[in-house]
């Protein structure tokens, strides 16, 4: 196209050209942002630059120097361009990051959320989608579903937006077919029905040359729908939570003179001079005394309230309690739920995967906690909507997966969607955001913090005491894995410890020597003393030859007697390569009959029949030997029994 | 809640998130309607206090009406003003006399900025700029991280959503908070007229002109305009199609300026 168009039929009055009242405008409909999402080259610059210019809401001047500039540089004219304002878009032809640009149309005031279509970006996507009211999903009609079609309709569920348009663009690539356009609807609305999203409408457009935009085009007489901007204005902002209870995030504590002040947001319900309000988690209750608020004109009453929904609000309370940073302020007869572990739907933006086991930073509201991921229920492809099969030890980047998180301490919040704003968190990966979710529900026996039963130290660490049983050669690589283990774990937030010969030999068994009983009794004592700490919550890694059965069944034995999780680790490196490495040159002083009854020299080695893990060291890297030992160590020391089979929230 | 009580809540709430989060925040202030909003925001949100410095980059081409608005306000609200002049550069001769207004903002704004960051150790900055203002804006976060070298890493900036936003920094580093974003020029005008929001009288028509942006003297120009009071000016806006900047000589000067100026550091 060479040159701009207004929409067709050309003499046609444009809605949004006649002078605009913005306050009449916003008075009577409300705000509405919506972002716009959809696969790459779908359309969406386009489609935005077309709502601009036909609302008028293009500054002056704009469209025709950049036509100019098209025309000069022997480039089509695209609507596009009204958008893309940083150098890179225009050399590589698609947006770089979220957009928001306002305009207005007779009715009401807009913000568009442009977000990128770019597999890479879908970070921003996010950052814009979730600040939105409603959605537009663009669909090429020529090309019909594409990958990101699909993940974004994925992601708009659960980012929990409910009014959705599907515009299906480019319809003056199909001859304006309702065959084409009738197809698209069944299959990406079977599609969407599978996500319990039911879009509201399904437009047919052309945003490059202007049909079904402000008004339904004569050129698709068989569609009886509204058009684009028609569909929009029957969508409301993000209407309030109706008969909602309170939920106060409290964000900060402000002693700035002789008043003490609750500052925070009021997310659901509202609250008033007089209210009771009890701070979650906790147990902490009084009455609102006063709103606090600026400037305070001379004579005026002090406000009472009610202050409402989204309303930043700061108070005082008539006693003095130690209110902090996080808490949720609550009404005491529908308080918010107090939980340690939950099962949630996550997305997960990081390039480093999130791994079962780790310990990652949750916020919810302004509540930070350090959480556990102790299972992953299953992964779920946003393309496919298929589940994962088998057992799922992490979370890739823009995967969706069912997780259950175990926080350090009780938070507060409100499960299934009850108040969306309560039971969304983000996940930390360093100094960013590297994932979001919704909290689904409550495990069991977790129920409130508040109970009388006695905290275990499973529940108290996050995890369970373990113990794993590392037997080998002296040389065969024990005490490098267990150090190697240990830190891994520490790193992850796992409490462990390694015990080896050394440790031993120096310190409790310090009394005893090589003979046949010594050496019993050191094993027997190195069984104690793992079982003790295993049982006060520290994961064991017990690096010892062990070189006989009867010995390290002995231990096996032991544990299952505790209930204590144990794992034998055969370190298995062929004789000749733990003589040939001699660390501490012991084979040598053996043979050279210095050391009575070494193992392998002149006392034997009974190697495990049937170890849980076996690490072939002088074959296998270091790290892969570590990855294997460190699934292992996870999978024992995880607080709850892990149930695939069970039912969580539908994703 | 009608929209401008949702714009105030949500600037409240990012006021309070950076005042938690960072150890040495401070407020930019140029003595705009923008800024005057910022700080009128942030007596709201501490109940009267405004718990962090003012810094006014003086870049010495202000307008004399402007340096005694400067005065009154820091009396009315009371503030800890810091007022912060590149030195060097104006010794250096660099001035709109001698060189070209890009150099110039450049060396009186943004290295200026760089220097009362470094002096006062700031980690955030609160900013008073809107998406609406010009196209690169439009796609700033709340909170916007930028290096030591004071660069913005727009092709992969942090997530940010659910009201939840990068708060932490690395050595040197700081973050820009910026709690207008969402705001148009018309929020801002309804709210000043709303608040009854105090403004420098430049912004008012005398003799058919009025001052539609302020900077410095010799690049700011007067709009044509009869628009006394606030009203007359929400009504103005309403149909005027030229962009607010469109009066400030730096932004223009060459292709993609403004792109090139917030690289390196400007608002």
């Amino acid at each position: 196209m060479s040159t701009l168009s207004r929409p067709v039929p050309a003499s046609a009055p444009v809605k949004a050209a006649a002078p605009v009242s913005a306050d009449a405008a916003s008075a009577a409909l409300g705000h509405l942002s919506f972002v716009v999402v959809g696969h790459v080259d779908h359309g969406k610059s386009t489609l935005i630059g077309r709502l601009l210019f036909d609302t008028h809401s293009v500054e002056e001047g704009k469209a025709e120097r950049i036509q100019a500039a098209c025309k000069a540089e022997g480039m089509e004219f695209e609507y596009a361009f009204l958008m893309d304002a940083l150098l890179e878009e225009q050399a590589q032809n698609i947006t770089m990051d979220t957009t928001r640009v306002p305009f207005r149309t007779a009715r009401r005031t807009y913000t568009i959320i442009d977000a990128p279509g770019h597999k890479e970006f879908l970070k921003n996507m996010i950052t814009g989608a979730a600040s939105a009211d409603a959605a537009v999903l663009l669909v090429d009609a020529q090309e019909g579903l594409r990958e990101q079609t699909r993940r974004h309709g994925f992601l708009l569920s659960l980012l929990g937006l409910k009014q959705i348009v599907v515009a299906v663009n480019k319809m003056d690539l199909v001859n304006y077919d309702q065959a084409i356009f009738d197809r698209i609807r069944a299959e990406l609305g079977e599609f969407l029905g599978r996500l319990g999203v039911t879009p509201t409408f399904f437009v047919p457009i052309s945003a490059k040359l202007g049909h079904g935009i402000v008004q339904r085009s004569d050129l698709m007489p068989w569609y009886q729908g509204p058009a684009l901007l028609e569909a929009l204005e029957q969508f409301r902002a993000t209407p309030p939570l109706v008969g909602a209870p309170l939920r106060l995030t409290v964000q900060d504590i402000y002693r700035f003179d002789a008043r003490r002040i609750v500052a925070g947001l009021v997310e659901a319900g509202s609250v008033s001079v007089g209210d009771l309000i009890q701070f979650y988690p906790g147990d902490r209750k009084s009455h609102v005394k006063s709103i606090e608020t600026w400037p305070v004109p001379a004579g005026a009453e002090p406000p009472q309230g009610p202050v409402g929904t989204g309303r930043s609000v700061a108070i005082t309370l008539t006693d003095e309690l130690f209110v902090e940073r996080g808490q949720i302020g609550a009404p005491p007869s529908d308080a918010p739920t107090q939980a340690r572990t939950f099962t949630a739907r996550v997305f997960w933006l990081h390039a480093e995967p999130l791994k079962i086991g780790e310990l990652v930073p949750l916020r919810l509201g302004a509540q930070e906690a350090e959480a556990r991921v102790v299972g992953i229920q299953r992964t779920l492809d946003a393309v496919s909507l298929e589940s994962s099969h088998g057992p799922v030890v992490e979370v890739k980047r823009h995967e969706v997966a069912e997780i259950r998180l175990h926080v350090r301490r009780a938070i507060a919040f409100d499960a299934g969607g009850r108040i969306p704003a309560l039971g969304r968190f983000v996940l930390m990966r360093g100094r960013r955001i590297a994932g979001g979710g919704v909290v689904d529900s409550v495990l069991r026996d977790e129920s409130t913090a508040t109970t009388d039963r006695p905290i275990s130290r499973a529940a108290l660490l996050g995890h369970r005491g373990a113990v794993i049983w590392m037997t080998g050669f002296s040389g065969s690589g024990k005490s490098t894995l267990a150090q190697g283990l240990e830190k891994r774990l520490l790193q992850s937030g796992i409490l462990a410890a390694v015990l080896d010969g050394d440790l031993l030999r120096t310190g409790l068994s310090k009394n005893l020597g090589f003979s046949e009983d010594d050496r019993r009794e050191n094993l027997r004592r190195a069984v104690e003393l793992s079982f003790h700490l295993a049982d006060a919550g520290v994961v064991v890694i017990a690096a010892l030859i062990s070189p006989f059965r009867a010995d390290r069944a002995m231990a096996a034995e032991r544990a299952r007697e505790r209930g204590t999780p144990f794992a034998e680790v055969f370190v298995n490196a062929p004789l000749a390569e733990c003589e040939r490495r001699d660390p501490k040159q012991l084979y040598r002083r053996a043979r050279a009959g210095q050391i009575p009854s070494f193992t392998g020299i002149d006392s034997p080695y009974e190697p495990p029949l049937a170890p849980d893990l076996e690490l072939r060291t002088d074959r296998d890297p270091v790290e892969q030997s570590l990855d294997s030992l460190n699934a292992l160590a996870i999978k024992l020391s995880r607080p709850l029994e892990q149930d695939d089979a069970a039912s969580g929230a539908n994703i | 809640m009608d929209h401008l009580d949702e714009l105030e809540s949500q600037s409240i709430y990012l006021l309070r998130e950076a005042f938690h989060a960072f150890k040495r925040p401070a407020m930019l202030w140029s003595m705009g309607k923008d800024s005057n909003v910022l700080v009128w925001l942030a007596k709201k949100a501490f109940c009267g206090h405004v718990p962090f410095p003012i810094v006014h980059i003086d870049t010495t081409y202000e307008f004399p009406e402007m340096l005694e608005f400067r005065a009154w306000a820091k009396e009315h609200y009371g503030f800890n003003l810091v007022v912060w002049i590149n030195q060097e550069a104006r010794a250096r001769g660099i001035g709109y006399e001698t060189t070209d207004p890009v150099t110039v903002t450049h060396e009186l704004k943004t290295v200026a900025l760089q220097q009362v960051l470094a002096e006062h150790k700031y980690d955030a900055l609160i900013t008073g700029i809107r998406r609406d203002e010009d196209a690169t804006r439009a796609k700033e976060r709340s909170f916007s991280p930028r290096t030591a070298d004071f660069e913005w890493d727009y092709k992969d900036q942090p997530p940010e959503f659910w009201n939840h936003f990068t708060t932490e920094v690395g050595p040197g580093e700081h973050v820009r908070v910026q709690p207008l974003l969402d705001w148009t020029e018309i929020d801002i005008w309804r709210y000043l007229d709303r608040e009854k929001v105090p403004l420098p009288g430049m912004y008012f028509s005398r003799q058919g002109k009025r001052y539609r942006s302020l900077g410095c003297w010799p690049i700011s120009k007067p709009v044509e305009s009869n628009a006394a009071t606030i009203p007359d000016i929400i009504e103005e806006l309403k149909v005027t199609r030229t962009s607010e900047r469109a009066g400030r000589a730096q932004d223009h000067h060459e292709r993609n300026a403004m792109q090139k100026l917030r690289a390196k550091g400007f608002m």
